[in-house]
């Protein structure tokens, strides 16, 4: 249907993210990603050939500190936004 | 003068004397929110009991001799993707709708510790997606100079706050122009810091390596103040900079801008900038002129890719950092699912809104197996061009200044059918966030329908002092007033 993306890609990408498509909003969906889609394909012009790419934006290297215990969130407070949880953990509906 | 027309800083010399007491001052804004709010929108949780509790805790603080610092009692709205604790948060999502922060964001610990005065939280484009805050799963924002209007996104909230003078200043987040561009809309001032400057610790995580938070003010000073409130390193952001091995700029207000080299780069000043606002930043740059600057037009050949090089790595980086939303640890769950999978998949399709779940799904995409390296990759090492167009211009220049929006405000509804359009509305702020460099919105003018246009000055990495002499000075040139029809 569109020109980059189609039905069965979208349904492959929501797969991938977890995230339910209605059989009704696929087409849109299609449509939409592939406008997107195909605008940004447009960087395909640009020569690369010896850039690297970037990893983070200032020259900063990695953060390391000794693993010392110290204060936590309490279980109680991480419980408290769960929509279901027990004694000491959060609920979940059966595994498939 | 009136409370509510009064700035921070204004505020801060009455209160140190002890002329007001910050209950006053939030009765003042209280008032001015129940007055007004119903029309603009800009808050999700206001909550007039406790403001007044906290403001009169804040007055027993002072009576007893506790320091008066900058914004101590001033009142503050948080845009609502900032933790405050024992708040809710909503992200302006259906998914959280109901979520209360278990702790504060650093941002919040900074403010707190100077006895700030927390007005509530700021409505915003759902998980700061968006341009015009028409996607809040609580309603957009209007325009406080014209309520048929949008006030920019994703700070939609904060901006219209403090333009419609519910509150002094404002915390907002920027990922791709989301500060600047709703400060430009609705005639305030907005600032974005250098990437790292200010800790992302309790920011709800939108594109990690482009967010960053900033403040809103109705002027210049304010923004300098509260930038200086809440920067500064944090280890509970490893991607937070320790100023212990770099130069820092210290900022003196006052300082002029003779000499001063001005880069106007022709990328900024793109065909969709309408004809008015580029007459009036031709103006503005005169005025910079007249002030002893020096002008000159140049180019960043790869601003020309920017907006297509956000769009793959700013969804990207979402689809990630928003995997968290899934229905165990926190947020809306679809109750009636059977078993989990199913629960994770209906509850992310019924909790996001329509936005959020296309970024979702374009991020998806360009990260999945085999489109990793044409979309992801590609997009990474045309940034490392545009980060370098940056310092080779700055390597010249002191400042690069152009437009911060396209276009004034636009109408509510008029962009949400056309999604590249409604992209488009970032085009002048996006490649600020890409380099990573410091940037402020300063209003410059009104358009023959009276609507604030927003001048952009940008300055190379942890460079801030220059965006705010450049700031400065032209904000005492340009007069400007906040006359919003509200």
């Amino acid at each position: 249907m569109g020109k980059i993306i189609n039905r069965e890609d979208v349904i492959h990408i929501s797969n991938l993210a977890e995230m339910d498509y209605g059989s009704d909003e696929i087409d849109e969906m299609t449509l939409q990603l592939d406008k997107i889609i195909e605008h940004v394909a447009k960087i395909s012009e640009v020569d690369t050939g010896n850039v690297s790419p970037t990893s983070h934006v200032l020259d900063i290297s990695n953060v390391l500190r000794e693993d010392e215990p110290r204060q936590s969130v309490e279980p109680e407070e991480a419980l408290k936004n769960a929509p279901e949880s027990s004694a000491d953990g959060f609920k979940i509906p059966k595994i498939d | 003068m009136e409370l509510i027309s009064m700035k921070a800083h204004e505020l801060h010399e009455l209160i140190k004397k002890k002329e007001i007491k910050a209950e006053d001052i939030a009765r003042a804004h209280i008032e001015r929110i129940e007055e007004t709010d119903r029309n603009i929108n800009a808050f999700i949780t206001f909550k007039p009991g406790e403001i007044i509790e906290n403001a009169k805790k804040i007055d027993r603080y002072i009576s007893k001799g506790g320091v008066v610092r900058d914004f101590t009692g001033i009142p503050i709205s948080i845009k609502d993707n900032i933790c405050v604790k024992d708040i809710r948060m909503t992200c302006a999502s259906k998914i959280l709708a109901d979520y209360t922060s278990i702790y504060d964001a650093t941002v919040i610990k900074k403010l707190n510790a100077q006895n700030y005065l927390l007005l509530g939280k700021a409505n915003m484009d759902e998980f700061a997606m968006g341009s015009s805050n028409e996607n809040s799963a609580f309603g957009p924002v209007k325009n406080p100079w014209d309520l048929e209007r949008v006030p920019g996104g994703s700070s939609g909230g904060p901006a219209a706050s403090v333009a419609s003078f519910e509150a002094v200043c404002s915390l907002g987040s920027d990922t791709g122009g989301s500060i600047r561009m709703p400060a430009a809309l609705c005639g305030v001032v907005g600032f974005k810091p250098t990437y790292g400057r200010v800790s992302r610790y309790g920011v709800v995580a939108f594109a990690s390596s482009l967010d960053q938070i900033g403040p809103f003010g109705r002027d210049v000073t304010d923004c300098i103040n509260l930038y200086n409130a809440i920067s500064g390193h944090d280890e509970l952001d490893s991607t937070s900079l320790d100023m212990k091995d770099k130069k820092d700029h210290e900022y003196k207000s006052g300082q002029g801008i003779k000499g001063m080299k001005v880069g106007v780069p022709k990328e900024l000043m793109v065909k969709e900038v309408d004809s008015e606002v580029k007459a009036s930043i031709l103006n503005t740059i005169k005025i910079l002129e007249k002030n002893g600057a020096d002008i000159e037009e140049t180019t960043l050949p790869s601003l020309e890719y920017a907006l297509s090089v956000y769009y793959i790595i700013a969804p990207s980086e979402a689809s990630s950092n928003l995997s968290r939303f899934d229905g165990v640890r926190y947020g809306y769950r679809d109750k009636d699912a059977q078993g989990l999978r199913e629960m994770y998949r209906k509850t992310r399709a019924a909790g996001f809104g329509p936005e959020v779940r296309r970024r979702i799904m374009i991020g998806t995409y360009c990260l999945s197996s085999g489109y990793y390296d044409a979309y992801y990759e590609k997009a990474q090492k045309i940034r490392t061009l545009i980060i370098n167009d940056f310092k080779k211009a700055f390597s010249k220049f002191d400042i690069l200044v152009g437009p911060t929006s396209p276009t004034t405000a636009f109408r509510l509804g008029e962009r949400m059918d056309d999604l590249l359009l409604m992209y488009l509305s970032d085009i002048c702020t996006i490649p600020v966030n890409l380099a990573g460099i410091p940037a402020i919105s300063i209003p410059c003018g009104l358009s023959s329908d009276k609507l604030p246009i927003g001048f952009q000055i940008m300055a190379d990495t942890l460079r801030e002092d220059n965006v705010f002499k450049a700031a400065h000075v032209l904000e005492s040139e340009i007069n400007w007033k906040i006359t919003p029809k509200i």
